[in-house]
């Protein structure tokens, strides 16, 4: 009985799509097991077919050496089999407690025993290390406890079998590290897990096998300790990947975007942007590098006119555009690529094609008297969607049918095909595969060559690295350090992002 | 095989035509069960129904007449629900429109090319207007529409009777009839349907179907109203003026509710009268909305839906014995199965995965 789980010659059908093509999967017990593949490769259908929410039209499943047929979820919890799901499904205004015991509650003269159930979760929490509060309410805790209220539910249900889908996509660094050492824990209590992702640098840290698929089949299985991030990643897209995206020493020119002096309060009336200073010149990419939380989103919307600023000033050009409206902001030459393309970046029920002109819709030539020109528009949507790769059945298909690296490719072409003197791009390629992330990080440092000034925010400190040409690093609303990212290390960022101070803020530039 | 083409094209053609099709007809045949059970006959009763709104001329001209107010009012729920709002006081617009109709058309003798264009123009402003304001609460203050406009209703209701009692009339319940220039009465149409009460307001109803359609699907501010109905958040990332639109969208849709009440006002009743209750046609104006799928012309045959259902329903207490109330009933059920079209839909995709 050497494997727990043993997924044989998988198949799985969506009319003409062969979403699993004979996909073997086989997870040792105690094992952490990676599943890797780039969006769409048939991942989550693979685990939807464990967890009994697809029913596979070939191959057979075994759990524990037993074949069996997993009908629905209610059958894959009899088995053991725990799904941990990307987009939690907690109830916000039930305590941790509460949610987890929710459908299967321990009940004494048909009142639900509450005591009995948070001294279970409470024992549970503390033998896995999860270190969780079972009277809190989940509207209070942080993402990455709310995670561990989900892997405590597994639990809770006697699951010895853990499905993780990306679960790192929410979570800050520190987090990251932190769900880490609670895997390691499991597998230590004789837990065996499945971690879907395609963050490879995840998979060399914590997994032992991988199993690699790519459009739908199987393309092989590894020890991790065997391979290595390059082998992984050409596995995965079916070509040579650059990590190091290639780029040319930056020729910065004039300054185009000077913050001075900016505060800027968040939504509960706290300053979030303190005395902020940075200036970011033509051609050039700076980096903003910061735990989430300290004042990035509200600078991103202070420049983008969204909230009001409260003192200080921002230029672009030599021009004061501090609180001005969106639009004018947008016309005076900023592009911005928006941290969540969901809520911020598209209107997911209009056509791709429309959504290609939803800052300029009002201007000729696809507006003309007050009347839309299609014609023009989808000419325009036609053009992007080829140029900037675009992966859609076709213009009128609806945003939301797109999936997460298409809709970014066709919110990057709109934005720099505006051809914006500042380009904002927030978390660019956040939940996007190492081939989208490569493709947008051209884009970003083509825009650059071309003498645009690049503004970019994110969590991911690779790719501040990688892409930066300097690195701003945000503490509590403030510039604390710029460094230069040749001369910069993982270990002197996290230390300057924890607030520990090494270099004076300013604008030395 | 046959079969299995057959459900391929229900399924193919669900999208928009064929949800409310078997809405209605699940509801007509629900309907039936209830009169078999209630001891009438099913057959006369529908038959008498049908009789009732299309057997002859006149019957046609009381259901056209009768269609008018349904499809402004369809096209006024219609327009703020497609821009992400949610008007339920069609009904208070419809009133304050019809007011403002009336009270144009006894207070001024103006050439017809003049008068009539400005009653029916009183009309929407007075249905803006009244609309402009939860618009206004909602856009700055974020109060949630539906609740304004309901309030606001009532406070429709009950002022313009008091205007009417203390400014319009001297009997003290009645307005007096709006003069002939400000009138959309027309002999001819009445002398073609044997003196029903049809007048040319269908006409006018139809003309906004059009402009609603236009201004919604082509036009630069239909795109923008779309866009803040479906995402706030990106069209304001995009630069347009949210609040603005939220306030355009409340006035445009007040606006077609005030004319629907022009309708009733210069053309069904030439007059106004003190109002013991609402006229209904407010609210039945969301379920034309929600049948016609929130789309201009499926407005149109909606409306119709509900104008031959409600004049045919005249026709069958007394050629059926059926009374009125069942009537009523029947049209909930048809409203009821539309409702919950997810139903349907979960049904077609049953008959989907069957015929794969």
């Amino acid at each position: 009985m050497e494997y727990v789980i043993e997924m044989l010659n998988i198949r799985k059908v969506f009319g003409n799509f062969v979403a699993n093509d004979n996909i073997t999967l086989q997870v040792k017990k105690g094992e952490i097991h990676a599943l890797l593949g780039e969006n769409g490769a048939g991942k989550s259908t693979l685990m939807n077919v464990l967890f009994g929410l697809y029913q596979p039209d070939g191959g057979e499943i075994r759990v524990k050496g037993k074949k069996v047929n997993i009908t629905d979820p209610n059958v894959a919890n009899e088995l053991g089999i725990g799904m941990v799901h990307q987009h939690f499904m907690l109830v916000d205004t039930f305590t941790v407690t509460e949610n987890i015991i929710l459908g299967s509650e321990p009940t004494k003269g048909g009142a639900i025993d509450m005591k009995r159930a948070e001294q279970e979760v409470r024992e549970l929490s503390e033998r896995y290390g999860l270190a969780v509060d079972p009277t809190a309410k989940i509207a209070d805790i942080s993402v990455g406890m709310q995670q561990r209220v989900e892997i405590l539910k597994t639990l809770y249900r006697g699951a010895d079998i853990l499905i993780f889908d990306e679960p790192t996509a929410v979570l800050t660094p520190q987090e990251i590290h932190e769900l880490i050492q609670i895997m390691k824990k499991l597998v230590k209590e004789g837990k065996s897990i499945i971690l879907i992702t395609h963050k490879l640098k995840e998979i060399m840290e914590v997994c032992d096998r991988v199993t690699v698929i790519r459009r739908g089949k199987g393309i092989a299985t590894l020890n991790v300790a065997e391979t290595n991030p390059n082998e992984l990643a050409s596995l995965m897209v079916g070509r040579e990947v650059q990590f190091k995206t290639e780029k040319k020493p930056a020729q910065p020119g004039k300054p185009v975007l000077e913050i001075k002096d900016l505060v800027v309060k968040d939504a509960r009336g706290v300053t979030a942007v303190n005395h902020l200073d940075l200036t970011v010149h033509a051609g050039e990419i700076v980096g903003i590098a910061g735990v989430d939380g300290n004042g990035q989103t509200e600078l991103i919307e202070a420049l983008t006119g969204l909230v009001k600023v409260e003192s200080g000033s921002i230029l672009l050009n030599g021009r004061d555009i501090t609180n001005l409206p969106p639009r004018k902001i947008i016309e005076a030459g900023v592009g911005h690529i928006p941290q969540d393309r969901h809520k911020h970046g598209l209107v997911l029920d209009f056509p791709i094609g429309e959504n290609m002109v939803l800052q300029t819709y009002y201007k000729p030539p696809y507006s003309k008297r007050g009347v839309l020109n299609f014609k023009a528009i989808y000419e325009k949507a036609r053009q992007l969607i080829a140029e900037f790769d675009v992966r859609t059945p076709d213009e009128y298909t609806k945003a939301r049918a797109l999936s997460g690296g298409n809709q970014q490719k066709a919110i990057i072409g709109r934005e720099v095909d505006r051809n914006p003197d500042l380009l904002i791009a927030a978390q660019p390629t956040r939940g996007l595969d190492v081939g989208a992330i490569e493709f947008i990080h051209r884009r970003l440092i083509e825009q650059r060559d071309k003498g645009k000034a690049v503004l970019l925010v994110s969590f991911e400190l690779d790719e501040v690295m990688n892409v930066s040409d300097r690195i701003a690093v945000i503490y509590e609303g403030k510039i604390v350090a710029i460094v230069d990212p040749k001369e910069t290390t993982e270990q002197e960022l996290g230390l300057l992002m924890a607030g520990s101070k090494r270099k004076e803020a300013g604008v030395s530039s | 095989m046959k079969l299995s083409e057959l459900k391929k094209f229900f399924v193919s053609a669900s999208s928009a035509f064929v949800v409310p099709v078997l809405a209605v007809l699940l509801g007509m045949i629900v309907g039936a069960v209830v009169m078999i059970a209630s001891g009438y006959n099913p057959l006369a009763g529908y038959s008498s129904l049908l009789y009732g709104a299309f057997g002859d001329p006149y019957y046609i001209g009381e259901t056209i007449r009768q269609t008018t107010p349904y499809i402004l009012a369809g096209l006024a729920v219609a327009f703020a629900f497609r821009t992400g709002l949610f008007n339920i006081g069609v009904e208070g617009q419809l009133i304050v429109g019809w007011l403002a109709a009336v009270w144009v058309g006894v207070s001024f003798e103006l050439p017809k090319a003049i008068h009539l264009p400005l009653a029916i123009l009183a009309a929407a402003l007075a249905g803006a207007l009244w609309a402009f304001i939860p618009g206004i609460l909602k856009a700055y203050l974020r109060v949630h529409e539906v609740i304004i406009t309901i309030m606001m209703n009532y406070i429709a209701l009950h002022m313009t009777n008091a205007i009417i009692r203390s400014v319009l009339s001297e009997e003290g319940f009645k307005s007096k009839q709006v003069h002939e220039s400000a009138s959309l009465r027309s002999e001819f149409l009445e002398s073609i349907t044997y003196h029903s009460s049809v007048h040319y307001g269908i006409i006018i109803a139809i003309i906004g179907a059009v402009i609603m359609w236009f201004l919604l699907e082509k036009t630069t501010k239909g795109f923008e109203l779309r866009a803040v109905g479906f995402n706030q958040h990106a069209s304001q990332y995009a630069g347009m003026n949210v609040k603005a639109n939220i306030i355009l969208s409340m006035a445009i849709s007040g606006a077609f509710a005030g004319i629907a009440g022009a309708m009733e006002g210069l053309g069904t009743f030439g007059n106004i009268s003190v109002k013991a209750g609402f006229t209904g046609v407010g609210f039945d104006g969301i379920a034309v909305a929600l049948i016609g799928g929130n789309n201009a012309f499926g407005i149109l045959l909606s409306a119709l839906l509900f104008g031959a259902l409600k004049v045919g329903a005249l026709e069958m207490p007394s050629s059926a014995g059926v009374p009125t109330e069942l009537v009523d009933i029947i049209i909930a059920l048809i409203i009821f199965f539309v409702a919950s079209s997810y139903v349907i839909r979960l049904l077609l995709s049953r008959l989907k995965k069957g015929a794969e």
